[in-house]
């Protein structure tokens, strides 16, 4: 079994917008998938159904061999999802410390001391020691976005889902996220990361799919696929024949 | 692994608090023996307040759930005095404690009910359910029906033999249930659960996605406080000798005055219902005698203080000195050369 996720046709509509179109999408262990797509394409409900905090209409989700479509989001936290929101939802009465201490403590279920060494090692790994007793109200959007990825990185996860996170960040935060991201790689993690800063992809991930209009219209090796017509015409407005004619 | 830290959850301000509030309640003890009758019977009462509106305030500040009808519970607990010692012959400071008992195990069938609602919903929910409780006691004949009844003088007496001893032992058992009372806020809020519950407080979405169970996080709050207000209810009610439909689940009584406590000390803080408890009964002693003019008076405080400081007078004080009392937080501490 060296799939770690496995998703079948999910579907979901909110009204009469269909914003997940029958998208299948499959993850090796330990690998990293990019996800791009304009705004509104779908991508961030794509990650709610899998992270459990929207139901799927249709469609099924096989995560490490379990099938986790109708568990709730904890439970699917508790097996090893971990998500970070692209809006951040910090816990603003709570330091920083304590923010990341609630993934330690309640996503593993590790014990207490446990959790306490898992919350400060990876304040260390996020950069956010210095920062660990503010209380979150008071933390700058850019390390906002680092205290989602620390958090979703303390519950312990085996599957990652980013959503974007290096937007907003200045060229050499950048370099240290993704510096960031390739140790959590490194220690086994698999990854699907959203993302519109694609170079910041293209430095991690080993394949890249494409969404519009709630569905996949492309996946592959990254730079076949940003090359491709299809990427083309969904970001240039470019007709995909006229532009390779 | 690699770093090294430590976590510290006390302040010096915290543990000078901790000495001073020992002290407080050691002066409050001996308060039979330098104060007045009246005036320990009126400790015992802003003692039962400290309690109810630090457990509302742990429901609706902390766990999200803004009740309005606590009420149930006060005059359930009351109810269940009375019956116990009628009917059963518990003795009545037995009885507080097995009130409270009681109490909880009635709110565990209720909560899966209320919590089918969100937000308005749930507080309209809270009123009904106290309702449907003043209606149905109403109809118990045993106890009094509508008119309700006084507790008999043989189970008064079986408190203690002589009224002044009797008086003690009320006033005793009043400060035994502040002190549980504001003792579990303060131990549940710096447990795991207190973690949930925080977390809960500011980001449900982000909590459930962090692996907290959220219904059984508010499920435990709901039971606890529940249990914990039937006891002040039992207190309450065995301190007036006799009890009344109207009385027991006034709504004004124990959730009007108590949410203007909570509201005017400080929403989501462990000192704000206790500041608002003294501030409460300071404006009630001195006003009192005006009659509507008092409520009226109540009413504008509680608005200005609602416009002017939102979070309540321990949220001003905590706004402009950082001061918390009661340490909840977790600090991490590294070593200097790290």
């Amino acid at each position: 079994m060296t799939l770690i996720l496995a998703a079948e046709d999910l579907s979901k509509r909110y009204g009469a917008q269909q914003v997940t179109d029958r998208v299948s999408l499959t993850l090796d262990r330990g690998e990293a998938l990019g996800i791009i797509g304009p705004n509104g394409a779908g991508k961030t409900t794509l990650f709610n159904l899998i992270a459990g905090t929207a139901w799927a209409d249709a469609g099924r989700i096989v995560f490490d061999g379990i099938d986790v479509t109708g568990l709730p989001a904890r439970r699917r936290c508790h097996l090893g999802i971990a998500r970070s929101f692209q809006i951040p939802h910090p816990f603003v009465g709570m330091t920083t410390y304590e923010n990341v201490l609630v993934g330690a403590t309640f996503g593993r279920g590790a014990s207490e001391r446990d959790s306490e060494e898992r919350a400060v090692e990876v304040l260390d790994l996020t950069g956010l020691k210095r920062k660990a007793n503010t209380l979150a109200r008071d933390l700058t959007l850019l390390e906002r976005k680092r205290l989602e990825l620390a958090r979703a990185l303390a519950s312990g996860p085996s599957l990652l889902l980013l959503d974007e996170i290096a937007g907003g960040l200045t060229e050499p935060e950048c370099v240290e996220l993704i510096a960031a991201i390739g140790e959590v790689r490194r220690a086994g993690v698999s990854i699907i990361w959203i993302e519109h800063v694609v170079h910041a992809l293209l430095a991690v991930v080993d394949r890249i799919a494409v969404i519009d209009f709630g569905r996949k219209i492309a996946e592959g090796e990254p730079r076949a696929v940003m090359g491709s017509p299809q990427v083309a015409e969904v970001y240039m407005g470019i007709d995909g024949e006229a532009a390779h004619g | 692994m690699g770093t090294a830290f430590t976590i510290q959850r006390s302040t010096r301000t915290s543990r000078v608090t901790a000495i001073v509030a020992l002290l407080l309640v050691a002066v409050l003890f001996a308060a039979p023996w330098w104060a007045g009758r009246a005036n320990v019977r009126l400790l015992g009462e802003i003692l039962s307040f400290v309690a109810l509106a630090s457990l509302w305030n742990l429901l609706a500040g902390y766990a999200g759930l803004a009740s309005v009808g606590q009420q149930a519970y006060v005059g359930f607990g009351g109810y269940a005095l009375f019956a116990l010692a009628m009917f059963l012959g518990v003795h009545p400071l037995v009885a507080i404690a097995a009130a409270g008992l009681v109490g909880a195990l009635v709110a565990i069938p209720i909560a899966p009910l209320l919590f089918r609602l969100q937000g308005a919903y749930f507080a309209i929910g809270t009123w009904v359910l106290a309702e449907v409780f003043r209606l149905s006691f109403a109809q118990v004949a045993a106890l009094g029906g509508g008119s309700g009844t006084s507790l008999p003088v043989g189970i008064v007496a079986g408190i203690a033999a002589d009224r002044a001893l009797r008086e003690m032992l009320l006033y005793w058992s009043a400060l035994a249930i502040a002190v549980a009372a504001v003792a579990f806020v303060v131990l549940l809020l710096r447990s795991r659960a207190g973690l949930a519950l925080t977390a809960i407080r500011d980001s449900e979405i982000a909590s459930e996605s962090l692996g907290i169970d959220i219904w059984r996080t508010k499920l435990l709050v709901y039971v606890s406080v529940a249990g914990l207000t039937s006891m002040t209810g039992a207190f309450i009610f065995l301190q007036k000798l006799r009890i009344s439909p109207d009385a027991a689940f006034s709504v004004n009584d124990w959730t009007a005055y108590v949410i203007f406590i909570a509201v005017i000390g400080g929403i989501g803080t462990i000192e704000g219902p206790v500041v608002g408890t003294i501030l409460f009964f300071l404006l009630r002693e001195t006003l009192a005698d005006l009659g509507t003019t008092y409520l009226i008076l109540l009413g504008a405080v509680a608005i200005f203080v609602m416009l002017r400081a939102p979070k309540g007078l321990w949220g001003l004080v905590v706004q402009h000195t950082g001061i918390t009392l009661v340490p909840v937080r977790r600090r991490v501490v590294f070593p200097k050369n790290s």
